[in-house]
């Protein structure tokens, strides 16, 4: 089906990039779950669990691609991939893995998710500053995706387009709604957008796995999406009346494995259930 | 006068027709009506919590996605039903404040806590299951608003407890483990279950009045004994004990016999003393009040617009 | 008519009455009702709660307070002088059994 093994990228540099696109879109999704049943209003509620169904369908399609990938290594390679002992225990098995495996028993270290997923919601302000950041990012890292080379990535891409296009409609009303609103909201959302700002520069920062799959015509290239984003960005924050932070230091490491804190936080629930009764269906 | 209404309104009800919003009711109908259906919106929207508690903790992306769906139609249900509400002439802020304060009642069962995933199969298995019982027969009720409402909850509500059945169907041929953790949340689930049809006929005053209005269709008893027969069946599919010795077929009355509730724990659980009542009043507290920037801002923002396009 | 008095609540956001199209060529249809701010949130609102399993493909909303009702105390007034208008039905005519489709 895929015709990477033409374009003579490694197996493992394709699954690398899937997976931190499922990861983003599972830790996105969970913590967008966390507001089910605590939201401001009831409309409100529906809203935002609309679009984390989205973030965990996406997920879920990609971390079945991932397992696909996975399986297809030869049987030492994939001793390599990840080093938890859940999936360490599997491979030696000969066993495939599947989406929840690839979900549930990986280690903190083991996940490429953005820094900016995985903070916590605090409130609505930060709820919606993140989403400002990652569905602008989104909308046009998908649009260039779309037109990758690698058929199951491009097809993601396709189907997720709509859904983000309609999650940053979304986030960038409530952006505005919120920045020229009431005092308590301004003063709320742009101390959101301050504090999150340094976590929004890694989405830009390309590793050696995006300029790898860049290269061939799999992945998106970075540094060709980053100024629309950022005049986008600007555009939304001033008619929120908020102001855009400085340039400023910016974190990294969750593409590489190293995360915040929290993620043990949202792995240690996340997964409890797969790790505390092995092996079972559910 | 007041009196050809009553005749009026009451010839309406006998023949089945379907008061709306605007037709003359008696204050005692609106009233119950309120009462009665806001209790069901805050049912849902508080019975929400213990379910949205393993939105986190669900043991597969496939389970995760349908628990927070299935919690989402919740929200949905709750909305509906307020908007019925509505129609009688109080604000949905009212009647939040009726449950904020702890002037309104909902549903004891959402009281108890779920302890184990096993609880997401027993409370889709049997409290939407008991739900659906309660609900299917008020599709028909006399209000029209109401009945609107609850044909489009049952329709969402039907893949409520096909998930919870197949959950626990799924432990109950599992494990050891999985097997004992399906019986666990079958035993604790059982008779707060049964208790949700309310009081027995005897000691359920209004009973008689809300059948003629159509407002409820069958009697708690009537509906419960129609809830424990399937329940029984259903439990030998999932090869699952019945938590309750006195269960026996009786051949007399066509139907089941079974054990005697503990009337007084519902009380209490009603009354404010369950498990979790304090808490989950409170997160709903927490919620709204937490909100409440958030929802001055929209409608601070939405003034805003309104002038400035006044003023262009 | 008893209609209680709703009292106001400025913070509230207004309720919208949602009509929904569930298929190219029908009518919208009523929906339901919902709150929102403002008209923008109150299209985006009943897409998120009232068309999640594909009931729609387009939605009207109107604020509540903007719908203009008959009232049913005049239902005869208004409705039954339509009763004895049989000639504006086609089955009121005749035709004879060879034209079968008219």
């Amino acid at each position: 089906m895929d015709t990477n093994s033409k374009l003579q990228i490694p197996n493992s540099k394709l699954l690398d990039y899937t997976l931190r696109l499922a990861d983003d879109a599972l830790i996105l999704g969970h913590r967008l779950g966390e507001w089910c049943g605590h939201g401001p209003i009831l409309e409100q509620d529906i809203a935002l669990t609309n679009t984390a169904l989205d973030h965990l369908g996406r997920a879920r399609s990609l971390y079945q691609y991932a397992a696909e990938l996975f399986n297809q290594m030869p049987a030492d390679e994939k001793k390599q991939v990840f080093t938890s002992v859940a999936i360490q225990n599997l491979v030696s098995t000969g066993a495939n893995v599947d989406e929840d495996d690839l979900a549930y028993l990986r280690d903190g270290w083991d996940f490429r998710n953005a820094l900016l997923l995985e903070q916590p919601n605090i409130d609505w302000a930060y709820t919606v500053a993140r989403a400002l950041f990652y569905d602008t990012f989104n909308y046009f890292f998908f649009t260039e995706l779309s037109k990758s080379k690698n058929e199951s990535l491009a097809a993601v891409a396709e189907k997720s387009l709509k859904e983000v296009t309609y999650h940053l409609r979304w986030s960038s009303e409530w952006a505005v709604r919120l920045g020229d609103g009431t005092d308590e909201s301004h003063a709320r959302m742009q101390k959101a957008v301050n504090e999150l700002w340094m976590y929004s520069g890694e989405l830009f920062t390309p590793n050696e796995t995006d300029e790898e799959m860049s290269r061939a015509g799999l992945g998106v290239d970075l540094t060709k999406i980053k100024p629309l984003y950022m005049a986008r960005v600007q555009e939304v924050l001033s008619e929120a009346t908020l102001t855009t932070p400085p340039d400023t230091w910016m974190q990294q490491g969750g593409r590489n494995g190293r995360h915040s804190e929290h993620l043990g936080y949202v792995l240690a629930e996340l997964q409890f259930m797969q790790r505390a009764y092995p092996g079972m269906e559910w | 006068m007041s009196n050809s209404f009553q005749e009026h309104f009451d010839r309406l009800i006998d023949s089945e027709v379907t008061i709306e919003p605007k037709d003359w009711m008696p204050d005692d109908y609106r009233k119950t009506l309120i009462r009665q259906i806001s209790q069901h919106a805050h049912s849902e929207i508080v019975g929400m919590l213990p379910e949205g508690n393993w939105i986190t903790r669900a043991p597969s992306l496939r389970r995760k996605a349908v628990l927070l769906a299935k919690v989402q139609d919740e929200a949905g249900h709750g909305l509906y039903l307020y908007s019925a509400a509505e129609t009688l002439g109080v604000t949905r802020d009212e009647l939040y404040n009726q449950l904020h304060t702890g002037k309104a009642k909902y549903s004891s069962i959402f009281n108890y806590p779920t302890l184990t995933w096993a609880d997401m199969g027993a409370v889709g298995w049997l409290v939407d299951g008991a739900a659906i019982m309660n609900q299917v027969p008020l599709c028909r009720t006399s209000y029209g608003p109401y009945a609107r409402a609850m044909v489009r909850v049952c329709k969402e509500e039907s893949f409520h407890q096909r998930q919870g059945f197949e959950i626990m169907l799924t432990l109950s041929k599992g494990t050891e483990i999985q097997k004992k953790m399906a019986q666990d949340a079958f035993n604790r689930w059982w008779w707060p279950s049964l208790m949700m049809f309310g009081p027995p006929d005897a000691e359920s005053p209004h009973t008689a009045q809300s059948v003629r209005w159509r407002i409820k269709r069958l009697t708690n008893d009537e509906l419960r004994q129609k809830f424990v027969d399937v329940t029984v069946e259903q439990a030998k599919v999932l090869g699952l004990e019945m938590p309750d010795k006195d269960i026996k077929w009786n051949e007399e009355r066509g139907h089941h016999d079974f054990g005697a509730i503990n009337w007084e724990e519902f009380r209490n659980v009603v009354k404010g003393n369950g498990p979790c009542n304090k808490q989950r009043l409170e997160t709903r507290k927490k919620a709204w009040d937490e909100g409440q920037w958030v929802r001055d801002a929209a409608m601070a923002h939405a003034e805003k617009r309104k002038s400035r396009k006044k003023a262009a | 008519m008893t209609q209680e008095i709703k009292k106001t609540n400025k913070t509230e956001w207004p309720l919208w009455e949602v009509f929904i199209r569930s298929k190219a060529g029908l009518d919208h249809k009523h929906a339901g009702s919902l709150h929102a701010a403002d008209a923008q949130m109150a299209v985006e609102n009943a897409r998120d709660v009232y068309t999640r399993r594909m009931e729609g493909v387009s939605i009207w909303v109107v604020e509540s307070r903007h719908i203009h009702a008959s009232d049913p105390d005049q239902s005869e007034s208004m409705y039954e002088p339509a009763n004895d208008k049989i000639y504006r039905h086609p089955t009121f005519y005749n035709l004879p059994e060879e034209v079968k489709y008219m």
